[in-house]
């Protein structure tokens, strides 16, 4: 049986028939092709598939669809603003905060919601608040990097 | 995932409604424990009835020294509330500690003691305050509410709604996580309330417990680390795992304790 979902997805609205059971990040990726936000564990544990739901983020791989109905959502497509990259993955670029590249739509997402809260985060602060979010290549030191440089361009 | 359908009510009676129409329906809250649990396959319910859009469910509200705290309240709220963080600082930083940040965001107090995961932080927090759990039935004392391994004295139909929290004279949660999961091996919630001291411990065992003898040797010579010196907790009845034997979760309890006592002040 399917219902029917309507959400705002990086600015425009979205309606799409779903089944209950169908998680948001297979909204985003299978239903609107949006496949910048990737599936790495499957099980809440490593962050890749992080979100913002209503600004705050979120791991879409643990979220029904059916729940975001009336939300708006911003994934890594929806950073950057007319060809522009967001400073967060300005500095991504900037630092090399990346090895393979498979966790970092879900660093760069976790990492613009800790400065949300925290403009001007230490090094343990960024650590920590990147509990959720796992770098199989280990590429922390340049993310870290990256997050600072991003907090100071951002004017924290 | 089987198959469900899902409904998403916007008053306590239509969930409750919703729920008594299907045995097999589950409310779902944060659900950042039962989406995992379905993902798995562990769980099949017929009906998913979503707790998130009933208002009365929703809110920290302050009476004098008591809070209360909706049971759809996000742990990010909690750890963030500046009434939380003045009334009970230890509660503010059990929610502050509990999983990831996106976890925080969607997780709330009320799915967390109605799922009663043994080794969740919440069930401690809310057993070491003698917190009182608000229902849309009734009310009752934390001591009666958890009754063992991810089981409650919750009946057929019947909500978690708030959770009501008593300011105590001080308090502290220290726990030792496991390295990859980050759930609490051991965690020790410590208070000195008006109803007296309180030692309650999760991880350790099948459920949520409370630690008689180190209340006892608080109360006795008084509510300093040293009064635990040389105190032991019973081994029988506790958890037994990879990552650590009863024996040494039963040291760790003491620890912690002592641990927390310290942080207490």
């Amino acid at each position: 049986m399917q219902v029917s979902v309507s959400l705002t997805v990086n600015g425009k609205a979205v309606t799409a028939a779903v089944e209950p059971r169908t998680l948001l990040v297979q909204l985003l990726r299978e239903h609107l092709e949006l496949t910048g936000t990737h599936v790495g564990c499957d099980t809440s544990q490593c962050g890749a598939c992080v979100v913002h739901v209503d600004g705050a983020s979120a791991k879409s791989c643990t979220l029904l669809a059916v729940q975001c109905d009336g939300t708006s959502i911003t994934t890594i497509e929806g950073l950057a603003k007319d060809g522009v990259l967001h400073p967060m993955q300005e500095a991504f670029r900037e630092h090399h905060g990346l090895q393979c590249g498979f966790c970092t739509p879900g660093m760069v997402m976790s990492a613009v919601d800790l400065l949300q809260h925290n403009a001007k985060p230490s090094e343990t602060e960024i650590r920590e608040w990147l509990e959720g979010n796992i770098c199989r290549c280990t590429g922390y030191h340049n993310i870290v990097k990256a997050v600072q440089h991003a907090a100071q361009q951002m004017g924290g | 995932m089987y198959a469900f359908t899902y409904q998403k009510p916007t008053t306590i009676a239509a969930a409750v409604a919703a729920l008594g129409a299907d045995a097999d329906a589950k409310p779902v809250s944060g659900g950042q424990t039962l989406i995992p649990t379905l993902k798995q396959r562990l769980a099949a319910p017929t009906a998913l009835v979503d707790l998130a859009k009933i208002p009365e469910l929703a809110g920290i509200t302050v009476a004098g020294d008591t809070l209360t705290i909706g049971a759809m309240t996000r742990h990010a709220t909690v750890a963030d509330s500046a009434d939380v963080k003045r009334l009970i600082p230890a509660l503010a930083a059990l929610a502050e500690g509990i999983g990831d940040p996106q976890v925080r965001n969607r997780g709330t107090i009320g799915g967390s003691i109605a799922n009663n995961d043994p080794a969740a932080d919440y069930p401690a927090g809310c057993l070491g305050l003698g917190a009182t759990i608000v229902t849309n039935r009734r009310e009752l004392a934390a001591d009666a509410f958890f009754t063992g391994m991810f089981s409650t004295a919750l009946d057929d139909g019947e909500l978690v709604t708030a959770v009501k929290f008593t300011k105590p004279k001080r308090a502290a949660y220290v726990k030792f996580p496991n390295p990859a999961s980050r759930y609490a091996i051991v965690g020790v919630f410590v208070a000195e309330t008006a109803g007296g001291i309180r030692v309650a411990v999760t991880g350790a065992g099948a459920g949520v417990f409370r630690a008689t003898a180190l209340e006892a040797a608080l109360a006795s010579k008084g509510f300093a680390a040293a009064s635990l010196d040389g105190v032991a907790v019973s081994a029988d009845g506790l958890n037994s795992d990879i990552h650590a034997s009863a024996e040494y979760r039963a040291h760790l309890i003491t620890v912690m304790a002592k641990r927390a006592v310290a942080a207490a002040g």
